[in-house]
């Protein structure tokens, strides 16, 4: 299964060496890993999407959790969040096909950033699902290539205020 | 001051002083005077290029240093000394090769979760990452092997990350922290602000254990009708043996003890059931598969413990003791894990629990202890290894400080040696590293300078560090080192006779003589190859006041049993039918 792990981490030199490291020394699979700043300038954020059944993802829990520098994890399996990816794709696009690719684009609430004669650049963001799905309606003009961020994800405050 | 002032979370902040001197100081000066601060007496450690100006001011630092032959015979050493005494070990180290040199070192203190701090040197600030000459990525090689590490590239940063360094390795589940320093920040001074507490938002440790979940532990123990404590390191490093004493004694409860928790429990006591996993007691093995109720405190339940997993104690309940979270349920579910320092929770326990007398299970577990003890066949004119550990425990009257290497020495000391007391037993046990057993013993002999220390010591483990012996000489330290020397690296040797069909590949070396190596280098040497000098010369070696070795020219083909072969249950030992033969 899927679980979407969120690690408040110091902002030092050598953190995310160590997490990657240890994902990498303990076994656990890495599906996604975003890292960026937070509102204090102290800590970072680091989403990490990992594979695997509840007794792997408490282990990666934990693991990360004793990393010292790790200051807060969190898992939100069972909870409802939001989760966004953002994908930049440059597809073939001969100047007689664009329309129907905008078509598409404008379904997906995308963004044509940036565009030639042969090919099309968009912008995509969204849950994975969404992402992935974009990816497969785009193949058959050919994708020349695909860069995603990974996840990034908070839980729905809603269900948590009063 | 406010009552919040001296409240307990003001603990960790205890032993961060702010540093009073008025003048600006030098990076190099920072690190003794911080040293000082934490309590630091004895240092173990090998100049080099990048560290010179820290060297120059222990030229005159009130610390008792040790200059070992290989900066790993410094990590092990500092290692047996924390070991040895509770405090935490020091060790020094230059750039580039001195800071490799001390990889096998912090590995094996993180595998049994012994405080250590290195300081190593590094190249200037502004080379880093050129390949500058002794250049390592020390702390990108040392993060897997360190419970906590960093380079300090900033001098206002350096006393604070020491005194963190000291906090993060001596508290919760402790380890080696490693503190990289660029010669340029040693050189560089630095006007203390005051402000160098602490700040660790990311280290959290729990010691009181859940008290619901301590009553439902009680709870457990006191309707168990077969229990079995499976006591490891932690009780030790945590200081709790009285706390076990006490609540093993309330509770009546048979106790068993992993390789690092030898120590923990009087092993004459009858309800001792000696050490448990791959080369356990067998009635260790069979009272765990048979249990109904497993209470572990301070133990991880590792491979050689558990051998199959799937199998291990199938009938148990599991409590889980232990102050890393993520030790608990990582190999092993646990029932009622509970998270906290062993020595609160042993003592949080012994109210709640109640006497039981057990009489059945207890009279199963006598029947099996009379049944299978440790046991072994002297009667050969060849000198057995087994009897050689029987007679240092005898006429040590089981007292000695005993350092090992690795392999079957190792196992046979913790087969034969009835230890009594905690930090009496100094082995690698999760690292299994060769070669710990000589610097070790250094170690321990500086920490404990009454105390008789002895390396009982494999052939082939002794070779890897025996040019330590020269530092033994340089300090007067008495430490003894008794070699059961088979001539093979016995353990190997023993895994292909059994499972690759006698075939000796490679397991056996040309060894020198090591009782003039001994003289050579300033130390007694002795060669034993007569059973009947035995005694004589375990006498001998107990009165010399220099370092002592004895070479031990033991049976060369001798066997540890029992033995669970890799990937079966403990229940399934071979070696049971030599041990009844013997009876």
């Amino acid at each position: 299964m899927k679980h979407i792990i969120s690690a408040l981490v110091e902002n030092k030199p050598g953190v995310l060496a160590h997490v990657a490291g240890m994902f990498a020394a303990r076994a656990f699979n890495i599906d996604s890993l975003a890292v960026g700043r937070t509102e204090d300038p102290n800590l970072s954020r680091m989403t990490i999407v990992v594979l695997g059944d509840d007794r792997v993802v408490e282990q990666v829990r934990k693991q990360l959790a004793k990393i010292i520098p790790v200051v807060k994890v969190q898992d939100y399996a069972g909870q409802p969040v939001v989760a966004r990816d953002l994908m930049l794709i440059t597809v073939s696009s001969t100047p007689e096909k664009r329309a129907e690719i905008y078509s598409l684009v404008e379904m997906f609430n995308g963004k044509v950033v940036d565009i030639g004669m042969k090919f099309m650049m968009v912008e995509v963001s969204g849950p994975e699902e969404k992402i992935e799905a974009f990816i497969n309606l785009c193949r058959p003009y050919g994708i020349k290539s695909v860069a995603r961020t990974g996840t990034i994800a908070m839980p729905r405050h809603a269900t948590t205020e009063p | 001051m406010s009552p919040a002032s001296s409240s307990a979370d003001s603990a960790g902040k205890s032993t961060a002083k702010t540093g009073s001197a008025t003048s600006p100081r030098t990076g190099a000066q920072i690190i003794v005077d911080t040293l000082i601060e934490q309590g630091v007496d004895t240092i173990f450690g090998y100049p080099g290029g990048v560290v010179l100006p820290l060297f120059d001011k222990f030229y005159d630092a009130p610390f008792r240093f040790i200059v070992p032959r290989h900066e790993q015979g410094g990590a092990h050493m500092a290692d047996g000394f924390a070991r040895a005494s509770g405090k935490v070990g020091v060790v020094v180290a230059t750039s580039g090769p001195g800071a490799c040199n001390l990889v096998t070192g912090l590995a094996t203190a993180m595998m049994d979760s012994v405080p250590l701090v290195a300081i190593t040197g590094q190249v200037r600030t502004e080379l880093i990452g050129n390949d500058a000459f002794q250049e390592a990525d020390t702390t990108g090689i040392t993060r897997p092997i360190t419970k906590y590490n960093c380079i300090v590239k900033d001098i206002k940063d350096l006393a604070r990350t020491i005194r963190e360094a000291f906090y993060i390795a001596s508290t919760g589940r402790p380890g080696p922290v490693l503190i990289d320093v660029p010669v340029d920040i040693e050189i560089a001074k630095y006007q203390t602000d005051g402000n160098e507490e602490i700040r660790l938002p990311g280290y959290k440790i729990r010691t009181e254990g859940h008290s619901r979940q301590i009553s439902m532990a009680a709870k457990a123990i006191n309707s168990s009708k077969k229990p079995v404590v499976y006591v490891g390191g932690g009780v030790i490093i945590a200081n709790a043996t009285d706390e076990l004493r006490a609540f093993v004694d309330k509770a009546h409860l048979p106790v068993t003890m992993t390789m690092l928790g030898l120590g923990s429990f009087d092993q004459s006591r009858p309800e001792s059931l000696d050490m448990l996993g791959m080369h356990g007691s067998a009635y260790a093995n069979y009272a765990v598969q048979e249990c109904d109720l497993l209470i572990a405190v301070g133990a991880r339940f590792d491979d050689r413990v558990t051998g199959a997993v799937k199998t291990f104690a199938p009938h148990a309940k599991i409590i889980h003791i232990d102050i890393d979270p993520a030790s608990i349920a990582k190999n092993v579910r646990a029932d009622i894990p509970v998270v906290g320092d062993a020595k609160n929770i042993l003592a949080q326990l012994v109210k709640e629990v109640e006497y039981q007398p057990r009489d059945e299970w207890f009279k199963k577990i006598a029947e099996w202890k009379k049944k299978y003890p440790f046991r072994y066949d002297n009667n050969t004119p060849a000198i057995k290894p087994q009897y050689v550990i029987e007679e240092i425990c005898k006429q040590t009257k089981g007292e000695a400080i005993i350092t090992t290497g690795v392999g079957q020495n190792q196992m046979w000391t913790a087969q034969f040696y009835k230890f009594k007391r905690p930090r009496q037993f100094i082995s690698s046990g999760g690292l299994g590293t060769m070669g710990f057993g000589l610097p070790a013993a250094i170690g321990a002999q500086i920490a404990k300078p009454d105390a008789v220390v002895i390396d009982i010591d494999g052939d082939h483990s002794f070779n890897m560090t025996m040019t330590e012996l020269a530092t033994a000489v340089e300090h007067n330290l008495p430490i003894k080192v008794c070699i059961l020397n088979n001539g093979y690296m016995g353990m190997v040797r023993q895994w292909q006779e059994l499972f690759y069909g006698k075939r000796y590949s490679k397991s056996y070396l040309t060894n020198p003589d090591y009782a003039k190596v001994a003289e050579a280098l300033g130390a007694v040497g002795i060669t034993i190859d007569k059973k009947a000098d035995v005694p004589k010369a375990i006498t001998e070696m107990l009165s010399q006041k220099r370092p002592c070795v004895i070479n031990f020219k033991v049976e060369r083909e001798e066997n540890v049993w029992p033995m669970v072969p890799a990937g079966k249950s403990i229940s399934e030992m071979n070696g049971l039918d030599i041990l009844e033969s013997l009876a």
